[in-house]
């Protein structure tokens, strides 16, 4: 199962190997040449059979995690990378290092809270992560400064076709790419799996510099407010709707034509669609947007609710949706040699 | 014993207070082993005896409780998205990004969210969120929610125990399904060892809603000398020191007035002679223990206190270390069997 074992691996952002490695091992089996660069993405290109576009694909195999910052007695002190929201640290499970040397989220319990640390959200400079190290030394033995930390938590399917997994943004997109690469297309394709987007989007610019595409299409798992607290417009996606197409966010600005057309290919085909309906946020898009002299991008994703979280949830429908998408999107890419010019102008 | 699985079985088995029924049979069948007798009494408590030598008809009844903390459904709304109350002390700030089971009509797996905190206000960012505000996801249509959940049904917490470092455990309800592995460890010990009294072993109820499991089984024992064990606060960063005990120093024993003076003092002398590590808890009053409902009992009952360090109680990943349960339980038999002939000399 792709998606358990994508998301059981740690790749927190600047230490994507383990996720590489298992991507790689897929990829080879079906792109004509792998690249890796010195940034540590990976290029996964197959040959066209008759186009002379280039069109890349693109997903980011970084998660959100922590690095070990210091020490408190025997309990590391941690920083975050990339956004994570700290009141849902206290309680969790983590893992160390490649060792995974398993460790717990610890803060004050509410017995010894003082009366105004019971009405306050807790602090992550007041929590600490303890890996029952006796001593300082142990634990700097054990987790060395600048060690990675990532969330612990088992694929776990539930509810009505739901599933629940850490790293679904954006391990749900490299699931659906590696998916993607098991067919061959008219046009050149490079399949991009990149390193370190939860801190700046870092690695697809870079990748996209080596590809230069004519036309980019970012997969993601993306924010799904669908909940009790947040008010309709708030939503920005909603579960079960569909592959979610963004109009705008923070980071990019999609090519207009390009997003209506995959809209529109979508209710073409019936395939459950939706537009993100707040510009907050940003992805890889971003960046591959302005690399060189300018890229056409779109971004479609998967709604992930809790995301950012070692809880995060999607439905299996909405996988599927984006998958029949980006398929049929490649799909007509490949039926119109005009279509990708078309685009540009 | 096989401390680790005996604790990550006992800790995962769901058993919030009140609703302990099915825990009860299962802690019984492990009492089965080793007790002369087990009875499961009305409100669940589970009464192990392993008879004495003396023949004396003297009781030592020795208390652990096996209740846990949870949620309870409070309603379900038009998405089928669930809100909640909590039975014992919760803190509700530990509670976001959790995964839980409801026991409705089956097992529901559901995920705690609220209100994401990229719509918060930077004043609510700072607020703890509060329980009213916490929705359970189930990830089910509304109407299968409501078909299989009711009002009231019971929430627990649903965790992969970790094994740390130094024989460290992390896991839910180790408060106090520790003081019951506890118990095992004595009653194994005193396979070996000698001892006059009947020990009266009660894994108890309902101790997280005050205390209610300890009061009957106290009264309807009425042992000579009672013994809880209970868990408390392990040293961790920012408490302070006298308040908190270091884990994998050894049991906590409990001084002070509601603790026996003279049984307390035996105990540390027991602790000293066997070489058994040992802390000393003050308690100048409350323990907020059994000891405190069971040392009022009838006409009084001589009570002890020893307490299990825990770190981060009432969380997911309370965490201990096994030595300090070995301690625990070496401590205890080896008291129970060195008091038998000396107990008039003490109450004295």
């Amino acid at each position: 199962m792709l998606i358990k074992e994508l998301t059981e691996l740690n790749g927190v952002s600047g230490n994507e190997d383990e996720v590489r490695e298992f991507i790689k091992k897929e990829a080879e089996k079906y792109a004509d040449e792998i690249t890796e660069d010195s940034m540590g993405n990976l290029i996964c290109y197959k040959k066209g059979t008759s186009s002379k576009y280039r069109v890349m694909l693109s997903a980011h195999m970084d998660e959100v995690g922590f690095m070990v910052t210091g020490y408190e007695d025997s309990m590391l002190k941690f920083a975050s990378i990339g956004g994570i929201d700290e009141r849902i640290l206290p309680g969790k499970r983590v893992l160390v290092g490649e060792k995974r040397i398993p460790g717990v989220i610890g803060s004050k319990p509410i017995h010894l809270q003082e009366k105004a640390e019971r009405g306050n959200n807790i602090k992550q400079k007041n929590m600490y992560i303890d890996i029952g190290a006796e001593k300082k030394e142990e634990a700097e033995k054990l987790a060395p400064l600048g060690e990675y930390i990532a969330f612990h938590s088992l694929y776990t399917e539930f509810g009505d076709g739901c599933i629940k997994a850490k790293a679904l943004d954006d391990r749900i997109g490299c699931a659906i790419l590696l998916e993607i690469l098991k067919e061959t297309y008219q046009f050149d394709l490079y399949v991009c799996f990149t390193v370190q987007e939860e801190i700046g989007l870092r690695g697809a610019g870079v990748a996209a510099f080596r590809v230069n595409p004519d036309i980019a299409i970012v997969v993601e798992g993306t924010t799904c407010s669908d909940v009790p607290g947040a008010r309709e417009h708030e939503y920005s996606t909603v579960m079960g709707q569909g592959a979610a197409l963004t109009i705008m966010d923070r980071t990019s600005y999609p090519n207009k034509k390009l997003v209506e057309f995959m809209c529109k290919t979508a209710q073409n085909r019936n395939i459950p669609v939706q537009y993100k309906q707040t510009t907050t946020g940003g992805n890889d898009a971003g960046k591959i947007q302005l690399t060189r002299d300018g890229v056409v991008v779109a971004s479609v994703s998967v709604p992930c609710r809790y995301i950012h979280s070692p809880v995060s949830v999607m439905k299996r429908e909405d996988y599927e949706s984006c998958l029949k998408l980006v398929k049929a999107v490649l799909d007509e890419f490949g039926s119109d040699e005009n279509l990708i010019e078309s685009f540009c102008v | 014993m096989d401390y680790i699985n005996i604790l990550k079985d006992l800790s995962t088995y769901p058993g919030v207070s009140g609703r302990e029924d099915k825990l009860s049979g299962y802690i019984a069948k492990m009492f089965e082993k080793y007790c002369d007798s087990v009875e499961i009494d009305e409100f669940y408590n589970v009464i192990g005896i392993k008879k004495g030598k003396g023949g004396l008809g003297r009781r030592i009844m020795v208390t652990a409780h096996i209740d846990e903390i949870g949620l309870i459904v409070k309603s379900i709304d038009e998405k089928g998205f669930v809100t909640v109350s909590n039975i014992g002390g919760v803190d509700s700030k530990v509670l976001l990004a959790q995964e839980v089971i409801i026991h409705g009509k089956k097992e529901i797996y559901g995920i705690i969210g609220a209100k994401p905190p990229h719509l918060l206000t930077a004043e609510e960012i700072k607020k703890a969120v509060k329980m009213e505000d916490l929705v359970i996801d189930t990830g089910l249509l509304a109407e299968e929610v409501r078909e299989n959940v009711s009002i009231g049904d019971i929430i627990t917490f649903k965790v992969d125990p970790f094994v740390l470092q130094n024989n460290r455990l992390s896991s839910k309800s180790l408060d106090n399904r520790a003081g019951v592995a506890a118990l095992l460890d004595i009653m194994e010990n005193l396979t070996l060892l000698n001892h006059n009294d009947d020990v009266w072993f009660v894994a108890t109820v309902q101790e997280e809603v005050g205390l209610r499991g300890a009061n009957i089984a106290a009264y309807n024992i009425n042992p000579d000398l009672a013994i809880v064990i209970d868990v408390c606060h392990g040293q961790i960063p920012g408490t302070p020191k006298e308040s908190v005990f270091p884990v994998g120093k050894g049991p906590a024993v409990a001084i002070g007035p509601n603790l026996h003076r003279k049984y307390s003092r035996k105990m540390i002398e027991v602790a000293k002679e066997e070489n058994i590590p040992y802390q000393i808890d003050v308690e100048p009053g409350d323990t907020g223990t059994e000891a405190w409902a069971v040392q009022i009992s009838r006409e009084g009952i001589p009570t002890l206190l020893v307490s299990i360090p825990l770190k981060y109680m009432h969380t997911v990943i309370e965490t201990l270390s096994i030595d300090d349960i070995k301690n625990t339980g070496r401590l205890i038999a080896r008291f129970i069997s060195m008091t038998g002939n000396e107990m008039e000399e003490v109450l004295c």
